[in-house]
């Protein structure tokens, strides 16, 4: 590791990894299960379905930290606490999306039901959380604004 | 790193195409997106995902875990749609 | 460090606006820049850069350690707060790519055309220039842009580029003073910073490099200038030009003083 990423490392308190450019290794024969189907839903029902779901009920123990508009739809931060007792799965939803399911994220025990990344909107749209808690379904929902901006500086 | 906690960030160098996007001869640059990532701890994942191609180019995940310790080495791994796949890992530091 | 770096990744340039609605959009905008200062894909490119600095290559199979930012040779702490700057074994005033360029073509062996020969990333194509000045503008994060403005072909450079910044050209008739010479000014969502006004240029200046999301990659002053005149409908603005540099000394005038916070995070 060189000297910077040891230096972010060491004042982080934390873990930052920069998985960065450098080696990749081909594919081995490890087979990783990727759920085909739910990423090719266009709704959220769908979606919900396609993860097992019969139907979700709102939930305000689940919260959404995101903007309120993004200044570009390519790259949207989306954050999602669950409170929920015994949650198991975080999913993404935009449902204006070509295809509504843009992550999932499986909650071993110890870890938070706490996921922070970043989605692509491909306009304004209601953005859903989605967790699997006890076996059982539920929901948040916030409206995120995509603007088209300037010049870009 | 409150308690035992530890606070794991990632920055991941990855195109994610989506597929939907054209290059400058009006060809469909075809879909090259990251879709599963596994994180361990002690031989014991603690965090595994499935994405799509709506997740941002270059992604960035944050997530928290309880159970490390300063020293003690997170292992992250994704794997593409190519089958491409790449591991790294992180030592968990001690708090500033 | 790291939270010090989040906190320096504000966006904070918040303009006289005069309608209550356009404020809370502005509000909005900053929240969103607030929301995505940790974890800036920059510092892939910074890392990246390192690397390459550190890496023998070219023809005479040697590293960029040696290279003189203009502090001496193989200082980088420190050195991009004072570019562009005049440099006596080029006899030429120089920006951060036009420096690592000469370093590549008198350190590594490389030709001129070879070192200038990807300035701009594009899809599958990644460009080590982004990278490489990624990395020097990080090593000066946190300290005050102090560009000199007292060689005589330093003082060229901030005359050419004051000419240009006001020479109104092109179809649109337009020149940099008319998006970048008033307060308060936006095209759609993107607020314009007034270039001649410190309090503007301090902040948004020393932001460059920076990553850019609608991008998908790191851009330099360089690659802003480039999009600007074309944007203007300008002859194209070549890499590394006269032109390019004399428009950089020219605003760093307005600039010095600022704290350098590069690479930034931008739309």
């Amino acid at each position: 590791m060189d000297a910077k990423r040891r230096e972010v490392l060491k004042t982080g308190g934390g873990v930052l990894a920069l998985a960065a450019a450098g080696i990749i290794r081909p594919g081995e024969a490890l087979a990783q299960e990727w759920n085909k189907a739910a990423f090719e839903t266009k709704s959220v029902a769908e979606t919900v379905k396609a993860l097992g779901g019969s139907g979700s009920t709102p939930s305000s123990a689940i919260e959404i930290t995101a903007p309120d508009i993004a200044e570009n739809g390519a790259v949207v931060p989306v954050a999602v606490e669950s409170r929920l007792p015994k949650t198991q799965a975080i999913a993404i939803l935009i449902e204006k999306n070509p295809n509504t399911l843009s992550a999932e994220f499986d909650i071993p025990s110890g870890t938070d039901p706490f996921v922070s990344t970043r989605v692509k909107m491909g306009e304004t749209s209601n953005v859903y959380a989605l967790v699997i808690a006890d076996g059982k379904y539920f929901h948040a929902v916030k409206e995120i604004k995509v603007t088209i901006g300037g010049c870009g500086g | 790193m409150a308690g035992d906690k530890v606070d794991v960030k990632v920055l991941m160098a990855h195109e994610m195409e989506t597929g939907l996007r054209k290059d400058a001869k009006g060809n469909l640059v075809p879909p090259h997106f990251i879709r599963n990532v596994t994180v361990t701890h002690g031989g014991k994942t603690v965090l595994s995902a499935q994405w799509g191609t709506s997740v941002s180019r270059n992604p960035f995940l944050h997530f928290r875990f309880k159970g490390g310790k300063a020293g003690e080495k997170v292992t992250i791994t994704w794997m593409d749609n190519k089958g491409e796949k790449r591991t790294d890992e992180a030592v968990i530091a001690v708090p500033a | 460090m790291r939270i010090e770096r989040v906190l320096a990744g504000l966006l904070a340039v918040i303009l006289p606006c005069a309608a209550p609605a356009q404020q809370d959009t502005q509000k909005g905008i900053e929240r969103y820049r607030q929301l995505l200062a940790e974890g800036n894909p920059a510092d892939l490119w910074e890392a990246r850069g390192e690397q390459l600095w550190k890496t023998p290559r070219g023809p005479k199979n040697v590293s960029l350690e040696q290279c003189d930012l203009g502090l001496g040779p193989g200082v980088v702490k420190g050195a991009a707060a004072r570019l562009p700057r005049y440099f006596p074994d080029t006899d030429r005033v120089q920006d951060i790519e036009s420096r690592l360029a000469t370093c590549m073509v008198t350190l590594q062996g490389f030709k001129p055309e070879e070192a200038l020969r990807n300035p701009f990333s594009a899809p599958g194509r990644h460009s080590d220039m982004e990278a490489l000045a990624s990395f020097v503008a990080a090593e000066s994060k946190g300290m005050k842009l102090d560009v000199p403005i007292r060689h005589p072909k330093e003082i060229e450079a901030f005359r050419i580029g004051e000419q240009l910044f006001y020479r109104r050209a092109g179809p649109y008739d337009f020149a940099c003073v008319s998006c970048h010479g008033e307060n308060g000014k936006r095209i759609r969502l993107q607020e314009l910073p007034r270039l001649t006004d410190p309090g503007d240029a301090q902040k948004i200046f020393t932001s460059w490099p920076a990553y850019r999301v609608s991008q998908g990659t790191v851009r330099t002053m360089q690659h802003r200038l480039y999009d600007c005149y074309w944007q203007m409908r300008h002859p194209q603005m070549d890499y590394t030009s006269e032109a390019s540099i004399a428009l950089m000394v020219y605003m760093a005038k307005y600039a010095n003083g600022g704290t350098i916070n590069a690479p930034g995070l931008k739309r």
